[in-house]
């Protein structure tokens, strides 16, 4: 049938000339494309010594962020849970107490907050949904693990560490 | 037959022995470094500084490993064909001449374990003795690929076969001789009257032919289609595991230098190089043989490592392309190779 577009190119099988015939000229052809490749850098990255970096909007491992205070910025809103498309997150919340002002920054805040890195997609919706800035998807890739249990990751390994305080 | 005759031949056979396992080790080693080169990556680099202990860690390995022999192959075959492989692999480097004569304490000791009158000959059939290995390992497995495997390797090699012994006969109008001794010790130097000695410049035809079927013979890539992966699982070997795997491994390995040795000595003069003369005045009869064997181990390495330069290079040939090379392109040419040489001898001795 007549092509449309006129782009259609037809692959003419032509049987091979003698020098094709050879093999010689086109094994030497390819045989000197092969050695300018060991003058070549290599590709490799020495992996655990040496570690490629991550893309600027890489999304790896959640942290749970402090203030400028070293208090925990979550107020236990749900909305991280909420938005998230994989049902990933889960918490609890509670009610500061007056001596816990030093820890928390909001009245509420999350008592337990977990997320199953199974479920997890890494889409960052929960970074979009949160109010507060207190989660982003800014750690490395998570580990492996051997039990289904041990990827909930409670607020143990999530908040991030507390701040050295300047004196 | 004296005693010291009898060591001294010992000592030669077991340090040839053993240089040639070190560098079949060597070699397996080399392959995926040069492959990785040539693909730009880094290859072995975690055993030792630069991977050097790579090596041991397969053999390690290869010992450890569970050994398998199917219930249902024949045992004793099965057994025998790699044990076959390796001992054909060896027993080839016995008429290599792997220098001059070397003086050690006023004896004269030739570096060479023996040479017999018919060295090509002898090379000829250990080589095509060493399919039987492949070919009783394949049929004793009990298994389809294994057999559709060896009768591969065996129609491959008698088809490659005769191609080699027809570019040999070539040089051996040549020669004049079968002893690879005299072959070697033709082409001393480097030039002389007018032309080079080496016999490459006088055969370069017949040259390339012998380097075509000995990567032939030696089911080297682009032949390597008796462990075809993509057709016959791993080929002849699917059954084995082990140090018997190991052994087919390094028999290849083996062939592999012992016919690059080939190459080197009947091609590009073996132990020669050019200025040996003035070396051998200067340095005295002990030392001038081993830079000489010191050249020609050289010379096997660049033959090893152009093996392994093509086989990362060419993909592998289709079954009728490989038979159609063989008996329509490299026969025929053969033919055409020792005619046109008779009739140029011919010519220069009659004028």
């Amino acid at each position: 049938m007549e092509s449309l577009s006129n782009k259609k190119k037809v692959l003419e099988q032509k049987p091979l000339s003698f020098m094709e015939r050879m093999y010689l000229p086109a094994i030497v052809k390819g045989m000197g494309i092969t050695i300018s490749h060991l003058f070549k850098k290599e590709a490799t990255v020495r992996y655990p010594e040496v570690e490629r970096e991550f893309s600027t909007n890489f999304r790896g491992m959640h942290s749970l962020k402090r203030d400028e205070n070293g208090r925990e910025r979550c107020t236990a809103c749900g909305l991280c849970a909420l938005s998230c498309p994989a049902e990933a997150i889960t918490m609890i919340a509670a009610e500061r107490k007056p001596e816990e002002k030093h820890l928390y920054r909001e009245e509420k805040y999350a008592a337990t907050y977990e997320i199953n890195m199974l479920r997890c997609i890494f889409c960052g919706l929960c970074e979009e949904a949160c109010p507060k800035e207190a989660i982003y998807l800014d750690g490395p890739i998570v580990p492996a693990d051997y039990l289904r249990k041990d990827f909930i990751y409670g607020k143990d390994k999530l908040v991030e560490a507390p701040l050295e305080m300047k004196k | 037959m004296d005693t010291g005759f009898i060591i001294e031949k010992f000592i030669l056979v077991a340090v040839i022995f053993g240089i040639s396992l070190v560098i079949a080790m060597y070699s397996t080693y080399a392959e995926r470094k040069v492959a990785a080169f040539l693909q730009d990556r880094l290859g072995p680099d975690r055993a030792g500084p630069f991977g050097i202990l790579q090596p041991l860690a397969d053999g390690v390995k290869m010992f450890m490993k569970e050994e398998i022999i199917p219930t249902t192959s024949n045992r004793w075959l099965f057994i025998v064909g790699p044990g076959l492989a390796l001992l054909c692999a060896c027993i080839g480097t016995a008429v290599i001449p792997w220098g001059t004569p070397i003086e050690i304490g006023g004896k004269t000791i030739p570096l060479q374990v023996t040479d017999i009158n018919v060295g090509v000959l002898y090379i000829f059939g250990v080589v095509s003795l060493g399919v039987y290995g492949v070919m009783i390992g394949g049929w004793a497995s009990n298994n389809k690929y294994s057999l559709l495997s060896a009768i591969r390797a065996a129609s491959q090699n008698i088809s490659y076969e005769i191609a080699m012994g027809l570019s040999i006969i070539a040089l051996l109008l040549v020669t004049n001789s079968l002893s690879l001794k005299e072959i070697v010790s033709k082409q001393h130097g480097f030039w002389e009257n007018g032309w080079f000695t080496w016999y490459f410049f006088k055969q370069p035809l017949g040259f390339i032919i012998f380097m075509v079927c000995s990567f032939a013979e030696t089911n080297r890539a682009p032949f390597d289609l008796p462990e075809c992966e993509t057709e016959l699982i791993g080929g002849y070997h699917t059954e084995y595991s082990s140090m018997k795997l190991g052994f087919y491994l390094f028999a290849e390995y083996i062939n592999m230098f012992v016919s690059s040795a080939v190459m080197a000595a009947l091609y590009w003069g073996g132990y020669n190089y050019p200025g040996m003369d003035y070396v051998a005045v200067h340095l005295g009869p002990t030392w001038a043989p081993l830079i000489g064997t010191a050249v020609f181990f050289g010379k096997i390495c660049a033959f090893i490592f152009f093996f392994m330069w093509v086989r990362w290079t060419i993909p592998r040939f289709r079954y009728d392309q490989l038979m159609n090379l063989g008996w329509k392109g490299l026969i025929p040419l053969a033919i055409a190779n020792i005619i046109i040489t008779g009739v140029v001898i011919a010519i220069i001795e009659k004028f």
